[in-house]
């Protein structure tokens, strides 16, 4: 097994560098092979679990409580502008 | 006794009683913060001006006969949960200059029942690992050795209460972070059933198992601090919905017990930890309580389940981590962090997604319907709760499965969602405690209490303190 790190890299938006994906490329080799000791388990009459709680549809009531204000929720941010967070641009203009 | 070698109850009554006020009570430990932590480290951030302003206002309380169930009591709380208007970090340069807007569940309760907030306490970054040592600020040190790690990822917690800097400390575990630093700094550690307490405001890690609980001198303390954490909060949906027993009263109705003990969980562990271990049985047997041999699935199976679900989980919850409403970007994230992202991010990718995550979604079905089959058999199962004592600091580096390989024994039930406690019960010779695990089914948490108060009315380990 080998895993391709600049992909994986790209999926999960994290920069690496040359040096990093070397170290990394073997760590995480390692670690797949470690955890590839689950194939010696016979799970084809096994259901998944994705929780242990056992609940299941846990609603409310739709009615509208206390939130946090707006000032609050832009108190961390680097960049707001009239009330908004201010993003990079995604998409190039047509020149 | 000097006043910082007191329990949380003992504490309540002296400040009852008027033999200390709290803000003599939290002078105190903040004295012995500024003494110690050059040394010790275990926090990131000390809430030295408000914990003074707090004590003298839980002062006022006391004094008009207002007080509740934790006024005037000084507390420190891992930095991974949110505490309104007080940097959190979560031991990451990611959110290094983060003020939360609002509090974690866990936070908001303490605060209604009087708590006295001393500071934020060092982890694993974003608590991933088992030494403190990923924390981008540093290493804590254990205090009976500060050569020695204290474990993690709630290690800060762990060697802030052994250290006498605090009356009780809350942590959070997600397999091990509670249990394994108590096990190597001596104190108690209580790892609630998942949902028994709300994940609300805890920076998230691995979703599906992430549970909050207090680390504490006594089973009382834990008994005490779980009822007023314990319940169902209507912000996190995953919290159980059955109304908490009531631990403290359930601690002293006697009744004897069946424990559980299994071989798999004693291979490969310290010889002085198996002695110990098996010591503190034999305590628990005299006291009438039966031991019964169990089979359980190999612990070893569930590094490798924990290792998939904890990575996916963590690339899921850290993509959120933009830069735009909160915190720096994503070139802060430390190594570890960027290993895990990577190894969860590749484990849930198409083409791979069966061969990982569904696979471990089922040997976690397995290990969760083998501790059924065991519960069925015994009242608590017992072990040890780490296979070595502290370690030196350096030996997490280079070793990116380091924190499963100390986490083996409490990896299982964290994975059924179970709830345990490390209970000290010795020194090594080299003079690092020791752990011992008691284990009970979800919703167990008054078993487990029991059997461990059991054990610990009979023996005086809390007397033992660190030189620092």
């Amino acid at each position: 097994m080998k895993i391709d790190v600049t992909h994986t890299a790209k999926l999960a938006n994290i920069k690496v560098s040359e040096q990093e994906k070397k170290v990394l490329s073997k760590q995480l080799d390692d670690t797949l092979e470690h955890v590839g000791r689950l194939k010696e388990i016979d799970t084809s009459k096994v259901e998944g679990t994705n929780e242990v709680t056992n609940l299941t549809n846990v609603w409310r009531e739709d009615e509208v409580n206390p939130s946090i204000s707006q000032k609050e929720a832009l108190m961390n941010a680097k960049r707001s502008y009239n009330g908004f967070f201010v993003v990079s641009a995604i998409l190039e203009e047509n020149s | 006794m000097d006043i910082h070698s007191l329990t949380v109850i003992e504490a309540k009554e002296g400040l009852k009683k008027k033999k200390f006020s709290s803000l003599e009570l939290t002078k105190t430990f903040l004295d012995r913060i500024i003494k110690i932590e050059p040394k010790l480290h275990a926090f990131v951030t000390v809430n030295e001006q408000n914990a003074l302003s707090e004590a003298k206002n839980a002062d006022k309380l006391i004094a008009d006969g207002k007080e509740k169930e934790l006024t005037g009591i000084p507390f420190s709380i891992k930095d991974n949960f949110l505490t309104k208007g007080i940097r959190t970090t979560a031991s990451s340069k990611v959110l290094d200059d983060f003020i939360p807007p609002y509090n974690a569940t866990v936070v908001s309760k303490l605060i209604d029942a009087g708590i006295v907030l001393l500071g934020k306490t060092n982890m694993d970054a974003w608590a991933h690992g088992s030494s403190t040592e990923t924390s981008d600020y540093g290493a804590t040190r254990n205090p009976w050795n500060t050569e020695k790690l204290p474990g993690g990822s709630s290690g800060g917690a762990a060697a802030s209460l052994a250290a006498d800097e605090c009356l009780a400390a809350i942590g959070s575990e997600t397999a091990g972070s509670i249990r394994q630093p108590s096990a190597w700094c001596g104190t108690v550690g209580f790892k609630p059933t998942y949902g028994r307490v709300s994940r609300y405001g805890v920076i998230a890690m691995g979703s599906s198992l992430d549970s909050p609980g207090p680390i504490t001198k006594t089973v009382e303390d834990a008994a005490f601090i779980l009822q007023i954490l314990a319940g169902k909060d209507p912000f996190d949906a995953t919290t159980l919905p059955s109304k908490p027993e009531n631990y403290i009263v359930n601690l002293k109705k006697a009744r004897k017990m069946t424990i559980g003990i299994s071989d798999d969980y004693f291979n490969g562990v310290d010889s002085e930890i198996v002695k110990a271990v098996n010591e503190a049985l034999e305590v628990l047997q005299k006291a009438g309580h039966k031991i019964k041999k169990i089979k359980l699935f190999d612990p070893k199976y569930a590094i490798d389940v924990y290792t998939i679900l904890q990575r996916s989980e963590v690339s899921s919850n850290l993509a959120r981590y933009d830069g735009i409403r909160y915190g720096n970007d994503r070139t802060f994230f430390g190594e570890e962090a960027k290993r895990r992202i990577m190894l969860g991010t590749y484990a849930l990718s198409a083409g791979y997604y069966d061969a990982y995550y569904k696979k471990a979604q089922k040997v976690r079905t397995l290990i969760i319907q083998d501790f059924n089959k065991a519960f069925e058999q015994v009242d608590v199962i017992i072990g040890p709760t780490t296979p070595t004592t502290a370690l030196n600091v350096g030996s997490s580096k280079d070793n990116p499965m380091f924190g499963e390989l100390m986490d083996v024994l409490v990896e299982p039930s964290s994975i059924a969602g179970l709830c345990g406690i490390n209970m000290p019960v010795g020194f090594s010779k080299e003079g690092m405690p020791i752990g011992m695990q008691i284990m009970g089914p979800q919703h167990g948490e008054e078993q487990v209490l029991y059997a461990a108060y059991q054990y610990e009315k009979q023996t005086d380990w809390r007397k033992e303190k660190p030189n620092i």
